[in-house]
């Protein structure tokens, strides 16, 4: 973004870079990096967890959702510094020895990805939203799904993955 | 689309952001949830000198109970929305908090931080409003109470002065046997809304809804209307109010609030709905919230 009337103040020139350290997929990590980074770029550059994914980047499109101390959260609307002292889950983090999350079975039975562009966050939010809400009907579970923008438009297979799983005995959230 | 340069100050103490706020005086923004903050620092509409986090605050996120229920500013839509003394003492707040954006924005987006934002289509501060709720905000001269009705001034523009940190919000508990209804158009769920209603309507202390006669319909000691999108500002629908206290709740009598209430409405215009579709909207939204309210008979979206 150019601008050339835009006037930088001294203080402006010379920022210091923050610690970040935190617990990501049950790993201890620390990075430092510019107060101003964003978590997902965080995720993605300083760590190399491209598995979550910037899309829209105003907190909007939901792709780039993590679970933040077990609760789904923006990363593109979270500075990393403010994830200092948190424990993350990212999509690199949901399948376990091999074997896939349940949620990520039944994405997978129920053809509810294409593109898969939005499936990191559509995976995290539908994990946080049944940990919290038991036993949705249908209309819940497109209500919460709104949360996350798929661009292929197919929510019908997502929505079915959801309900395929709420019918499940409860299944732990991964640390 | 990322943040602009700003200095970074992770603050320990509500003193401690008071200080640096007066340091940069007037440059630097507060940061809360982010949830607002962050996507306007991403879009450059903002290019503030520094961020002072208050997220770090030991204590700042907590919620007490009792006749005036106390939150923090920094407690999480999340965790109001999750909270036993919420759902009991404020389900208004509990009620509107599901229609805040989504889940995964709840889980940062904060109390405070809606209220101070003071977006005039946001939630939180109609709810105040019609809850008669106020602030403690907190600057270089000591602290001070604003009132909900003094607080909102103008789109995005609060009475805070420059200096202050809203601190903790405060709403009365609900009467038990308070009814609250609680309704938006959007045009998809967790979108900006256009126009939002909110009702609180409390029976007599004894718990009746007296009947001056059959028709009239139960009428309440205390009712309180509000709406936004029809303003710059949330609005309190105090000509509604003052026909339903009088006139009681049969259909007619509601029809008639809605009307008031759309009379005395001074919505502008913009790119989601003209003045006048807003009237009509606040008018629409209005009666049928209050209709499902007083006579609730349809399912209720479970929460």
């Amino acid at each position: 973004m150019s601008d050339s009337t835009h006037q930088v103040s001294a203080d402006q020139l010379d920022i210091p870079d923050v610690d970040v350290a935190l617990t990501v997929n049950g790993k201890a990590v620390r990075g430092r990096c510019e107060p101003r980074k964003l978590l997902v770029d965080f995720l993605r550059e300083d760590l190399g967890l491209t598995g979550t994914h910037a899309g829209c980047e105003h907190g909007i499109c939901g792709a780039c959702t993590v679970l933040i101390d077990g609760r789904a959260s923006r990363t593109c609307t979270t500075l990393a510094v403010q994830a200092a002292g948190t424990q993350i889950v990212t999509i690199e983090g949901l399948a376990r020895d091999g074997v896939m999350h349940p949620m990520q079975q039944a994405f997978h039975e129920h053809h509810a990805l294409q593109c898969g562009f939005c499936t990191p966050g559509m995976l995290i939010t539908a994990i946080d939203f049944l940990n919290s809400h038991r036993n949705p009907d249908e209309t819940e579970v497109r209500e919460a799904m709104s949360a996350v923008i798929c661009r292929c438009t197919g929510y019908q297979g997502i929505v079915n993955a959801v309900l395929a799983v709420s019918r499940q005995p409860p299944t732990a959230l991964p640390e | 689309m990322k943040p602009p340069r700003f200095q970074y100050h992770a603050a320990r103490t509500i003193e401690e952001a008071i200080e640096l706020l007066a340091r940069y005086a007037g440059e630097a923004r507060i940061l809360a949830g982010g949830q607002s903050l962050v996507p306007m620092l991403n879009f450059r509409l903002l290019e503030p000198r520094a961020l002072i986090d208050i997220g770090r605050i030991p204590g700042l996120d907590a919620i007490t109970g009792g006749p005036l229920v106390t939150l923090g500013a920094m407690t999480r839509q999340r965790s109001a929305e999750e909270s036993p003394i919420v759902q009991t003492a404020l389900p208004l707040l509990r009620e509107a908090l599901r229609w805040v954006g989504h889940l995964p924005t709840r889980s940062r987006g904060t109390i405070g931080g809606s209220i101070a934002h003071a977006d005039p289509s946001a939630e939180i501060p109609l709810v105040l409003l019609a809850s008669d709720g106020s602030v403690t905000v907190q600057g270089p001269q000591g602290t001070r109470d604003i009132a909900a009705v003094d607080l909102f001034e103008s789109l995005f523009t609060t009475s805070l002065v420059p200096g202050e940190l809203l601190t903790r919000v405060h709403m009365p508990a609900m009467p038990a046997g308070t009814r609250i209804g609680f309704d938006e158009f959007a045009r998809r769920h967790g979108d900006f809304a256009i126009v939002t209603v909110a009702v609180a309507l409390t029976p007599s202390e004894d718990g009746s809804t007296a009947r001056a006669n059959p028709e009239s319909g139960p009428r309440y000691a205390q009712v309180r209307l509000a709406a936004s999108g029809v303003g710059s500002v949330p609005l309190r629908l105090t000509a509604a109010e003052a026909h339903l206290l009088q006139h009681g709740t049969e259909p007619a009598s509601l029809a008639a609030a809605a009307e008031l209430a759309a009379a005395a409405a001074d919505p502008v215009g913009d790119a989601n709905g003209s003045a006048d579709y807003r009237r009509h909207l606040l008018k629409v939204l209005l009666e049928r919230t209050l209709e499902s309210t007083v006579r609730p008979t349809a399912k209720r979206l479970a929460s």
